[in-house]
């Protein structure tokens, strides 16, 4: 074997071993990467809830939105289970029924207490117009929860 | 790929590529801004920030295709010791780096109106902040020693070692949950970005790639001329020792 030869074998063993060795870690700080949590994993007790800050992400569901003053309430969905959450400040711009969103904030009693809400964009991307004549033929297949 | 690695052969192809690679940045961003601005539709939802993301993806898209071409060139410099991947490697660390910057700072300041903060701490963003960090690292080190072999040796295994976070940035979004968006245009089933929007996104990208391309010959050429002037001080030291 030339040592070119060897030099190659040497950094595609090393890439592989490094490669794996990222995978790993990865998957075993799965809990800590994700940015958030679903209701049903919060609901179902996936997750520990009792007094840490976690973030719940979801859909705000249609209908669910009321504002008294400065507080909000609605409920975030993922199809499965809603979560009621409660918040005082003020709500981003893309914050509205059927948008993703992510809160933080601590469980208690049943309701999600926010202290932060952010508005999640979806991957979509087009004008108005489109948006609208989508809407119309019934082909639309944004603002849905996966 | 060996015969590549020839300097003067370099500086021929290089020759012929340049003005081509002028002619493209210059046609495709004039375009791509004059698409962006004002020839593109405002979005449904974001309004006239999604102009935002005709800067923001193509440096996003830089930022990866430079560190993947930089551990390519690395790779090529320590296992065939072509003395020219090095030289290329080096040229491109500081154009990724600046593309990287710019996607951070873009989409720092499309996330404020749009999700409401500037930053959060989510897989894609904060594998991205370590790709720029991997930059620094980069050229930091290949400077570091006396000894510019050693250097760029230690540099290019940091290269290397590096590129295990490419594709974590790349599949974040689908890998984990995140603030951010998952991808629009290299997905499967295609597109989720309306044809109108298209054009200025791709435009932007084209002319960016061709920036690269203009500034790689560029550096290259001077990283070699630097060379060649080293050489050449080195023989002349050599030769006024031996007369004395």
């Amino acid at each position: 074997m030339t040592r070119k030869k060897r030099r190659l074998y040497f950094v595609i063993l090393g890439l592989l071993a490094i490669g794996t060795a990222a995978a790993l870690v990865l998957s075993a700080l799965r809990q800590d990467i994700v940015f958030f949590f679903s209701p049903s994993e919060i609901m179902e007790a996936k997750v520990p809830t009792e007094g840490r800050r976690i973030r719940l992400g979801g859909l705000v569901e249609q209908g669910s939105v009321v504002k008294q003053g400065a507080l909000v309430h609605f409920k975030v969905t993922d199809g499965a289970h809603s979560l009621p959450v409660v918040f005082e400040g003020l709500l981003p711009d893309l914050f509205r029924e059927g948008q993703g969103v992510v809160t933080e904030g601590r469980m208690g009693d049943g309701v999600f207490m926010a202290s932060e809400v952010l508005a999640k964009h979806d991957e979509n991307y087009m004008p108005k117009e489109v948006a609208e004549s989508l809407k119309k033929s019934g082909h639309w297949q944004g603002e849905q929860p996966k | 790929m060996h015969r590549f690695a020839n300097p003067a052969r370099f500086l021929r192809i290089a020759a012929i590529i340049q003005p081509w690679a002028v002619g493209i940045a210059i046609l495709s961003f004039g375009a791509g801004l004059w698409f962006s601005l004002f020839a593109s539709p405002a979005d449904y939802q974001q309004g006239e920030s999604v102009r935002i993301m005709y800067i923001h993806v193509p440096s996003a898209w830089m930022g990866m295709v430079c560190y993947t071409a930089m551990a390519v060139f690395s790779a090529m410099g320590l296992i065939w010791k072509h003395p020219l991947a090095d030289l290329m490697a080096r040229a491109t660390a500081p154009v990724g780096a600046a593309f990287t910057f710019i996607c951070l700072i873009t989409g720092s300041l499309w996330g404020k109106p749009m999700w409401g903060t500037w930053w959060v701490w989510d897989a894609r963003l904060t594998s991205m902040l370590i790709l720029f960090f991997l930059y620094l690292g980069y050229m930091a080190l290949a400077d570091a020693f006396d000894d510019a072999e050693r250097g760029q040796k230690a540099a290019g295994i940091l290269a290397l070692v590096g590129v295990v976070n490419v594709p974590i940035i790349k599949w974040s979004v689908d890998w984990w949950n995140t603030l951010h968006q998952p991808a629009s245009v290299v997905k499967m089933g295609g597109p989720a970005i309306d044809a109108s929007m298209m054009v200025p996104l791709i435009l932007m990208a084209v002319a960016f790639k061709a920036y690269w391309v203009l500034v790689l010959i560029l550096r290259t050429r001077g990283e070699i001329a630097a060379a060649k002037l080293r050489t050449l001080r080195m023989a002349q030291v050599h030769a006024a020792g031996q007369t004395e």
